[in-house]
């Protein structure tokens, strides 16, 4: 849509050639700008301390870098930028840090924010600057870096850190940047002076702009209100490619969404921002304020704010130092108290009321209104809302204020945001034609603080029912593992009883299978018996009784391989056991070993005595079997040895627990310590008598040997007498030796004995008796069983059996006691 | 006669094929869980306080989709109420906040934290996790993830924990509501400084 020309747009050709677009809505406020653009920027006052809030900007505020004592001077970094969006704040003169602390700032709840107090030393010493003087060279990435560090942000009422505003990466095309000059609410004229007085800087500030936006188009969009203004711009912008563009004073052309859409025609979308629709909007004071950082070297440390209105007698602009309380600056321009009715921070339509003229200038102050009270007078009561209409003409963003009011009034936030409440600029367009003098933006304000809370509220509800529920999915999941532990353990304790029970059965399969081998064994000897009768009859079946007879054999053989492999893979209890009886069948191979040896002498002998002609073979078997059962014998021994230091405290481990577990029997438990001296006792015994024995049995075996060399040697007769004697000195002595060992042995063993009498209540004798006893009942059960087999019936020979298995457990019992009590004393029996 | 017949039939066959297309759609489309849970769930403060005597918010927002009455929590107030009433289709009941404090002032849990002996009771109390410590260890609230739902104030030994109001910060400032017809808006300043 064409504008309708302006009275300038004819008089000035230049800005006829510009198309230019509009905005809706919009009010013409008086201006009452010339109060304070008559006179040249004057510098601000020298306040005796300057409160410099950490959140001057837009985003989060600045990280202090210095403490409280620091002297420091102009231009030095007092906190840094905290996170992406942020800008730095410098000292704006040389002096002391006072205080970190809060104070009031500039803010329309009156609230204390962290500030740095400094207290100016006068000197205004700057420090060192870095001035660039071509910033093409510098590249965007220092640039950007440059901005950030020099802590400029956008001066014209937001505070957005203009570092973050000019860095969109590569992939965003700007197509228009806009430099906003516009300056559209009443009273406020400092951007006018600005560039008056200052067009050059502004352009160079636009070029670093320009280069670093790189836009297709540069536009200036200023008020035509401001001719001296556009007068200066246009001459500093004649041999460059910034355009101009004059718009017609309209309130607020001002905003950077109505100014985009008055100089492109674009209307921002509900929601996004500018850069998305290819435009970026810079006030003309950042433009300022860009130079300064980059061909100055100087950081932002002042602005200009406008003092105005009615209550100070010297209105006009002052270049102020970030900081300077804003009683200072009053004063400064000559403020009259009694006439001051309303202190207004910014303009008259979007400032807000100071409470405090405390309150520093920051980045953002554009304006300080001191108005008297027929000036600003205060805003008259409320009415009803009669549905004029008004406010929807003016609107600049095309709302329907009339809707927002009533539904912020009643609190239906839901259908204000349907409304676009969030799109309201808070311009006050609406508030200003009211008849009704409703407070519409205080209304807005309320309502989108209100949404804004719900919508924190909502985030962190959403959060706290995350947070609930992984706290009650991390408790089942515990809950779980635990009964998952539980049942582990409980499934452990189950497979453990069932190997036990298993290992019970082990015992009973095994119990069964030596049932079966005696079974099997004695019907073999039935067989063998009967076949034996019928050949001593001769009679027909003695062959096919035999045949039986061998093939019931086979069977017992097959039975008892079974039963000597089971036992063979009992489970690991039966380990020790298994040792001891491969100590026991090492014996037994000894045992035999000699006795063969003994036979073989024997028969040696015999042959000798009866000379024959295998005497000397005979004698050769006979040494070669000694050998044998000599290493036998070593082999025992080596196993004893090994078996010895476990087997001794394996012995006499249960006594101690007898001792400890039973005090039915008093006799072994006069205390506890008497028991372990005795069982240490009973173990030394235990030693000496295997010693003793070994000893013995050596020396035995010496003499003996001695005795048949000696023998042999007075049948041959062929040695000398002093030889013989020679040797007959040497039986005598092994055989005193023998003796001698025996004889400590017998003691020995007989204390032994007695010491089983003390413990067991038995003496030795009645438990060899006991067990022989159990011994001879269980063969003539065995006997008995054997009788009965073939003419008794199931039943009796099923009770034979189990009769039978009650002796042959007794007779272990018996056996096991002996054993027990031969064994604790270190009696074993040969 | 026929036209009858052959009309009867022609109703049974469509009957029976889109008898069979809402069968099938029915099956192909099941919504899993109940979506009004979902919805109370979402409307609730999550403070998990368990002020309605429920374990938390969603168990809260079953046994209400189950029929238990909607105005049971407080730190909902009566704006929650409406909005579940609106929801579900009830009646706006009055909140039944027998003697609860006053739910629009947000309130953090804060530990003394000399005074904490580390028991760990507060942090099994905790429904959102928010205090962080251990056994003997001192321990503090995430003052950003309390809900103020005051759980862990009870369990503590050593009444260490206070429930304490959350301040204003220029963050979470609005404006205030103005004063309605009839009234001039608060405007009025005593400079007095100058």
């Amino acid at each position: 849509m064409r504008a309708n020309l302006t009275l300038f747009q004819r008089l000035v050709p230049g800005a006829r050639r510009a198309p230019t677009y509009d905005f809706p809505g919009g009010v013409h406020p008086a201006e009452h700008k010339s109060v304070s653009n008559q006179t040249p920027i004057a510098p601000g006052p020298r306040p005796a301390q300057l409160v410099l809030p950490l959140n001057m900007h837009l985003g989060a505020p600045a990280r202090p870098i210095v403490t409280v004592g620091d002297r420091v001077l102009k231009g030095q970094m007092l906190a840094e930028p905290a996170g992406a969006v942020s800008a730095a704040l410098h000292a704006p003169t040389s002096g002391t840090v006072v205080a970190l602390g809060p104070r009031p700032i500039q803010h329309p709840s009156g609230m204390d924010a962290l500030c740095i107090v400094l207290e100016p030393d006068g000197e205004d010493r700057w420090a060192e600057r870095r001035p660039v003087a071509d910033h093409t060279r510098l590249g965007p990435g220092k640039l950007i870096a440059l901005l950030r560090d020099a802590g400029v942000a956008g001066l014209g009422g937001a505070g957005f850190p203009t570092s973050v505003k000019v860095n969109l990466g590569d992939h965003q095309r700007v197509e228009q940047l806009i430099i906003n000059a516009v300056e559209c609410e009443p009273y406020i004229t400092a951007d006018d002076r600005l560039m008056r007085e200052r067009a050059d800087e502004i352009v160079l500030g636009i070029q670093i702009l320009q280069y670093l936006l790189n836009p297709h188009d540069t536009l200036i969009g200023i008020e035509d209100n401001k001719p001296d203004a556009i007068a200066a711009l246009r001459a500093a912008c004649a041999d460059s490619d910034v355009e101009i563009r004059v718009v017609p004073t309209k309130y607020p052309s001002g905003g950077e969404k109505q100014l985009i859409q008055l100089l492109t025609g674009k209307e921002v979308p509900s929601g996004s921002i500018p850069a998305q629709c290819g435009v970026v909007c810079q006030n003309v004071g950042t433009a300022w304020a860009v130079k300064r950082a980059v061909h100055d070297g100087e950081p932002l440390l002042s602005r200009v704010t406008t003092v105005t209105g009615d209550a100070v007698a010297r209105p006009g602009n002052y270049e102020v130092w970030l900081g300077t309380p804003v009683a200072d600056l009053l004063r400064h321009a000559g403020v009259d108290k009694d006439r001051l009715g309303r202190l207004v921070m910014g303009g008259p339509m979007m400032g807000f009321t100071l409470h405090d003229p405390s309150v520093p200038v920051v980045k953002t102050s554009n304006c300080i209104i001191a108005a008297s009270a027929e000036e600003l007078p205060e805003p008259p009561p409320e009415q009803a809302c009669i549905r004029c209409g008004a406010c929807a003409e003016v609107c600049p963003a095309n709302l329907l204020p009339q809707q927002l009011y009533w539904y912020a009034k009643t609190d239906d936030f839901e259908r204000a945001q349907h409304h676009n409440l969030m799109d309201c600029i808070e311009c006050g367009a609406c508030a200003y034609v009211c008849p009704s003098h409703i407070p519409l933006v205080q209304y807005y304000r309320y309502a989108k603080g209100e949404i804004r809370t719900q919508t924190a509220e909502q985030i962190k509800a959403d959060r706290a029912r995350e947070r609930f529920e992984a706290r009650q999915a991390r408790l089942e999941r515990e809950q779980a593992e635990k009964e998952a532990r539980r049942r582990a353990r409980l499934e452990a304790n189950r497979k453990k009883q069932e190997a036990a029970t298993e290992s019970g059965a082990g015992d009973e399969k095994l119990a069964a299978l030596k049932k079966e081998v005696g079974q099997a064994s004695s019907a073999y000897k039935a067989a063998v018996k009967a076949a034996k009768t019928a050949e001593a009859q001769e009679a027909d079946n003695a062959a096919e009784l035999r045949a039986r007879a061998d093939s019931l054999k086979a069977e017992a053989d097959r039975a008892k391989a079974a039963l000597r492999d089971a036992k063979a893979t009992a489970p690991a209890p039966a380990a020790a056991p298994a040792e001891s009886s491969a100590l026991a069948d090492l014996k037994k191979a000894v045992g035999e070993a000699s006795s063969a040896y003994k036979a073989a002498v024997k028969a040696a002998k015999h042959a000798e005595a009866e000379e024959t002609d295998d005497a000397a073979e005979l004698r050769a078997r006979a040494d070669q079997l000694k050998a044998e059962a000599d290493r036998l014998k070593a082999e025992l021994r080596d196993a004893k040895a090994a078996q010895g230091p476990a087997a001794p405290p394996a012995a006499p481990a249960p006594s101690t627990q007898d001792s400890g577990t039973s005090p039915e029997k008093p006799a072994d438990t006069p205390s506890v310590a008497n028991t372990a001296v005795d069982e240490q006792a009973a173990g030394k015994r235990q030693k000496r008598l295997k010693g003793l024995k070994t000893a013995y049995n050596m020396a035995h075996k010496q003499y003996k040997e001695a005795h048949a060399a000696v023998e042999r040697a007075e049948r041959a007769g062929q040695d000398s007498d002093e030889a013989l004697a020679a040797m007959h000195a040497k039986v005598e002595k092994l055989k005193a030796k023998a003796d001698h060992c025996r004889d400590a042995l017998d003691a020995l063993v007989e204390q032994a004995k007695a010491d089983i009498l003390a413990h067991t209540g038995k003496d030795l004798k009645t438990l060899k008796l006991d067990a022989a006893r159990a011994e001879s009942a269980l063969r003539d059960k065995a006997d008995e069983l054997e009788r009965r087999r073939d003419t008794s019936d199931a039943d009796t020979l099923e009770t034979l059996n189990s009769e039978l298995d009650a002796l042959q457990e007794h007779a272990q019992l018996t056996r096991l006691a002996l054993k027990t009590a031969v064994e604790e004393q270190g009696l074993v029996e040969e | 006669m026929t036209t009858v017949l052959i009309a009867i039939a022609a109703l049974l066959g469509l009957a029976a094929l889109f008898g069979a297309v809402l069968g099938y759609a029915s099956e192909k489309f099941k919504v899993e869980g109940d979506p009004i849970v979902e919805q109370i769930d979402a409307l609730l403060p999550q403070t998990q306080c368990g002020q309605c005597g429920h374990p938390g918010c969603r168990p809260y927002a079953e046994a209400i989709a189950e029929g238990e009455e909607h105005n049971r929590c407080p730190p909902g107030g009566e704006t929650t109420v409406e909005a579940l009433a609106d929801l579900l289709g009830r009646e706006v009941l009055p909140l039944d906040n027998e003697g609860a404090e006053d739910a629009s002032v947000e309130r953090v849990a804060y530990i003394r934290e000399d005074e904490c002996i580390g028991c760990t009771k507060c942090i099994q109390a905790c429904p959102v996790d928010a205090i962080v410590g251990a056994a003997k260890q001192m321990h503090t609230v995430i003052a950003d993830e309390c809900t103020g739902c005051d759980l862990c104030v009870d369990p503590c030994p050593v009444d260490c924990i206070d429930m304490i109001e959350r301040p204003v910060t220029l963050a979470t400032w609005t404006w205030d509501r103005p004063a309605g017809i009839g009234r001039r808006p608060e405007q009025r300043i005593e400079v007095v400084n100058l």
